[in-house]
């Protein structure tokens, strides 16, 4: 029987599948009852409508079980809210990896956010220009590089 | 509206009623970048009614969960306001209600999110985040537009003058409510503001305020839209994918 935590935490995002749900920060808590043996996971979404929920929850249950813990219970918590800024370095640098840019750190409340420039995740360029606000999934804007021309993914700092 | 359980319901049908609203620009949008913005959007709006109709129907403990709250109610029983229900007419008429919708919605959440209330705080601490994402988003179109060229002016202009009465409703006074909505008017008064006079639109005269939304009497379009969005769970009761 292994570790339910370390099961837990290697489920992979099932959208952006190069990063674990630890590393993306959504993986809050994993706690075993030492009388019943009874697992309970805590998660929060990354967006309220994240459609990628309900197979996270599956994948935890199963990871569980092949882990030796079939009695799991995977709980949804939306306080506190998640943060970009709980992603992990391991998770930026796989995202960077993918052709994905990493978000930025969330300015505190009060502060004037500066608005810094999204590196090219392929060719390392600043001259990037933001085509789009929204992107293939709830948590990702829609990037292009000046200077190698590649469309690219930005994960935005929420 | 009196009690949180009102309160939560009118919220949740707000969310609802516009995620709906929205995703009927799916495939439909003026390029490809807006039909994926507009259906994030309506998928935040719905994440918003999934939890906001969950705990009304917690509150209200006759044992409805947010299925039987969307999809097994008539429209007299819903207690969104008329803006989230008007059709969605051309594009400047979407990004006037977009942004008349998030220009209340975030100083609402954020207000949510210091209230009592715990589940309705987390709630909106929660959603406020997505609700800034989609005022940038509505702010910018009605810029580009109004400040763009003689026609996209007159439309954009228009669009404004057609929605701008429904934006009353919103803040109708409602002191036992958990977060009164009357409180968040001066906020969005300069949200409005500054963006009209950026976009070179003009605010209109604030005379007719239609109303009746939170009382369940609502235009002829919302039963229209509930059939559209009701007719599968209806025909296949507690059917799953």
């Amino acid at each position: 029987m292994n570790d339910p935590r370390t099961a837990a935490a290697s489920v992979v995002d099932p959208e952006i599948r190069v990063i674990t749900i630890d590393e993306l920060g959504i993986l809050r808590a994993v706690e075993k009852d030492p009388a019943s043996g009874r697992v309970t996971v805590t998660i929060t979404p990354t967006y309220t409508g994240c459609p990628a929920m309900d197979v996270i929850r599956a994948d935890i249950r199963r990871a569980l079980a092949v882990a030796g813990h079939p009695d799991a219970e995977v709980r949804t918590v939306y306080s506190p809210p998640w943060s970009t800024d709980w992603i992990s370095d391991s998770g930026r640098a796989k995202l960077a990896a993918a052709g994905i840019a990493p978000p930025a750190p969330v300015p505190a409340a009060g502060v004037v956010p500066l608005t810094l420039a999204v590196r090219c995740p392929h060719c390392g360029s600043p001259e990037t220009e933001q085509v789009s606000r929204f992107g293939s999934t709830a948590c990702k804007a829609l990037w292009r590089c000046r200077s190698c021309s590649e469309p690219f993914d930005h994960l935005k700092a929420l | 509206m009196n009690g949180p359980f009102d309160f939560t319901l009118a919220l949740g049908d707000d969310a609802l009623i516009a995620a709906q609203r929205l995703a009927e620009w799916t495939t439909r949008a003026p390029e490809m970048e807006e039909d994926i913005a507009l259906a994030n959007i309506a998928l935040d709006q719905l994440g918003a009614a999934r939890l906001l109709l969950s705990y009304a129907g917690e509150l209200e403990g006759a044992g409805r969960d947010e299925d039987a709250l969307a999809y097994l109610r008539d429209d007299r029983q819903f207690r969104n306001v008329l803006l989230v229900e008007l059709p969605n007419g051309d594009f400047a008429v979407t990004m006037a209600k977009l942004f008349f919708l998030a220009a209340y919605q975030l100083p609402l959440y954020t207000a949510l999110a210091g209230c009592r209330d715990e589940r309705l705080a987390a709630i909106g601490a929660k959603a406020r985040k997505e609700s800034a994402y989609h005022l940038d988003h509505g702010a910018l179109w009605v810029k580009r537009l109004g400040d763009g060229t003689e026609e996209s002016h007159r439309r954009m202009q228009a669009a404004v003058d057609q929605i701008w009465p429904y934006t009353h409703e919103l803040f109708a006074a409602d002191p036992a409510a958990p977060v009164d909505p009357a409180t968040l008017r001066s906020a969005f008064d300069e949200t409005v503001d500054a963006v009209l006079a950026e976009a070179t639109l003009t605010r209109p005269e604030s005379r007719w305020a239609p109303a009746g939304g939170r009382t369940g009497v609502h235009t002829e379009h919302l039963a229209y839209l509930l059939a559209e969005m009701q007719v599968l769970h209806r025909a296949h009761p507690g059917a799953k994918w």
